[in-house]
């Protein structure tokens, strides 16, 4: 460690005070610009968006080539997308962080594959959007559709809850499992009955954060399974359908003379979903932490 | 994972390389788009780094406890916020004051994409910069205060210095989520596909790669060449996200450490 500063600070005391004060008024200064746009956003879409939210504006159809009239395809459509989404990426997910964490040994193959799921965390959304319009759309034929659109985003979020499980499975201490098995259950009884549910609360909040972001991507579905207008819900899962971010890209970019409230009225709808999964998730962990015998 | 969808050979790379991307004339160059792209990220960095960093000084090392209870939801909030919400933000309140304010022809600019970015990677910097603080051993402080150092001086001299693997990786995954950003980019850039050529290009309308995927993969016909380039456009994206991701685990202070603050 290098002491000279500290050698030449302790040449004048008062000196060193100013250094400090100013230094921490700084970094307070920065924090707070960058904290402030965050509430700024989030206050300044409640304020304007209020105004647009109505029963009508969340059950009923567009009208007037929708500068007019509700949401509901572009509510229900993020719902089925979440539920698509969850349903795939969730069983999928658990099993192989289970298999990280409990089974793999630690060997190359094992390794490759971690490197694996952290390089998928980090691909850009719009190449994962890319990947399955070349594998679900067009090689597997399903078309836009949602189940395209949600298969691309279990891909999407799978690597957020293998790791997140895989975390939560292995923050708990290793004595569980030793005694688990000393009370003479298999290996499985004890992932199953001992350590699943003490990592439960991390798991499930992995996933809702996962689903959030998945809900609010625009770029994966944008050629996978969103489509601009639909005149009725969407029937089946070879359906293109509405969702809310496309609904808000489109209204905002592409339609000339869009009452700006209902604009702002949608963002706050999917901000309000986004936001309320954020608080869920956020509750989950603090009152698990509260509840954590170790 | 990934079929090789490219099939590049239908045009030379002389045309690849070219500097305009025209696609109806069938120019194909993708310089100006992967030159966007930079230009984009690295000013995004200028402006995320300084605050990323100091709130995470603030969070991590100064705030008493009763405040970080507050801010750390905040920042978690703004990780939330979806893409397309912050570009329309952008485009509605941004951009207008950018072209009022700087008095330019137009608000959508690189700036404008720039300082949304910089919104979108705070986040993944705050925290991951927090973390590395955090994993700093307290015998290090506490030997630093031993020796007559100030808080202020056990931050700058001893916390920053013995984190910095880890603000380094903070610091590439926050490259990442720029450079691999799209709806924001998108709807406040100006979507011109243009070539740095000086100051004057930071305040001008540019288009990235991820961009151009995004608005054009829709209207083009499926097989063409134009659709085989937007792949490949999307294999380079691939590819600068693996070499960030590769390089940031080597700099990873705790390679074992899952990631799941990395994402959004």
């Amino acid at each position: 460690m290098n002491l000279k500063p500290f050698n030449r600070a302790r040449k004048s005391k008062i000196n060193r005070r100013l250094v400090q004060q100013a230094g921490f008024n700084a970094i307070r200064l920065v924090t707070l610009v960058t904290i402030l746009p965050i509430l700024g956003i989030v206050v300044y879409i409640a304020i304007k968006g209020a105004p647009a939210i109505s029963w009508e504006f969340i059950s009923a159809m567009p009208r007037d080539g929708m500068r007019a009239g509700g949401i509901l395809p572009a509510i229900i459509g993020t719902l089925y997308l979440m539920v698509g989404t969850g349903v795939v990426s969730i069983p999928l997910g658990i099993a192989a962080g289970i298999y990280l964490s409990e089974y793999a040994r630690d060997n190359w193959w094992t390794r490759l594959i971690r490197i694996a799921i952290i390089s998928l965390a980090g691909v850009p959304s719009v190449v994962y959007g890319l990947f399955g319009l070349g594998l679900f759309v067009l090689f597997f034929n399903f078309g836009i559709s949602i189940i395209s659109a949600a298969l691309t985003l279990s891909i999407m979020t799978l690597p957020v809850i293998i790791s997140t499980t895989e975390e939560a499975m292995r923050s708990v201490p290793y004595k569980f499992r030793i005694v688990g098995i000393s009370l003479g259950g298999t290996q499985w009884q004890t992932i199953r009955k001992v350590i699943l549910p003490q990592a439960l609360p991390g798991i499930v909040t992995g996933i809702i954060l996962g689903l959030e972001r998945a809900v609010g991507e625009t770029a994966p579905i944008l050629f996978t399974g969103a489509t601009f207008f639909l005149p009725h819900l969407p029937s089946s899962p070879m359906d293109a359908t509405m969702a809310l971010p496309y609904h808000i890209y489109v209204i905002s970019t592409q339609i000339p003379g869009m009452p700006i409230t209902i604009q702002y009225g949608t963002v706050l709808v999917l901000l309000v979903f986004v936001l309320a999964m954020n608080l869920i998730a956020s509750v989950i962990r603090s009152r698990a932490r509260a509840k954590r015998q170790w | 994972m990934r079929e090789g969808l490219p099939a590049l050979k239908e045009i030379d790379f002389s045309t690849f390389f070219a500097t305009r991307w025209y696609p109806i004339e069938d120019l194909f160059g993708i310089i100006p788009l992967i030159s966007g792209s930079l230009i984009v990220t690295i000013f995004s960095m200028l402006i995320a780094l300084p605050f990323g960093i100091g709130t995470a000084i603030y969070i991590g090392e100064i705030a008493p406890q009763k405040v970080n209870e507050i801010l750390k939801p905040l920042v978690e909030i703004l990780a939330g916020i979806p893409s397309v919400v912050l570009g329309f933000i952008g485009i509605l309140v941004l951009s207008p004051a950018m072209r009022v304010g700087l008095n330019l022809p137009t608000g959508l600019t690189a700036l404008t994409g720039a300082v949304l970015l910089a919104l979108i990677s705070i986040p993944t910097i705050v925290s991951l910069t927090e973390d590395a603080f955090y994993a700093v051993p307290g015998s290090y402080r506490q030997a630093a205060y031993a020796l007559g150092a100030t808080h202020w001086q056990v931050i700058w001299h001893v916390v920053i210095p013995a984190a910095r693997s880890g603000i380094l990786n903070a610091v590439m995954l926050g490259i990442g989520r720029s450079l691999g950003e799209t709806m924001a980019v998108m709807m406040v850039t100006g979507n011109a596909p243009t070539i740095f050529s000086g100051l004057e290009s930071f305040i001008a309308p540019v288009r990235t790669m991820t961009a151009t995927i995004a608005s054009e993969m829709g209207e083009v016909a499926t097989g063409s060449v134009h659709y085989h380039i937007l792949f490949f456009i999307g294999i380079i994206l691939f590819l600068f996200s693996l070499v960030i991701n590769i390089t940031s685990s080597s700099f990873s202070a705790r390679p074992k450490r899952g990631n799941d603050q990395v994402v959004s």
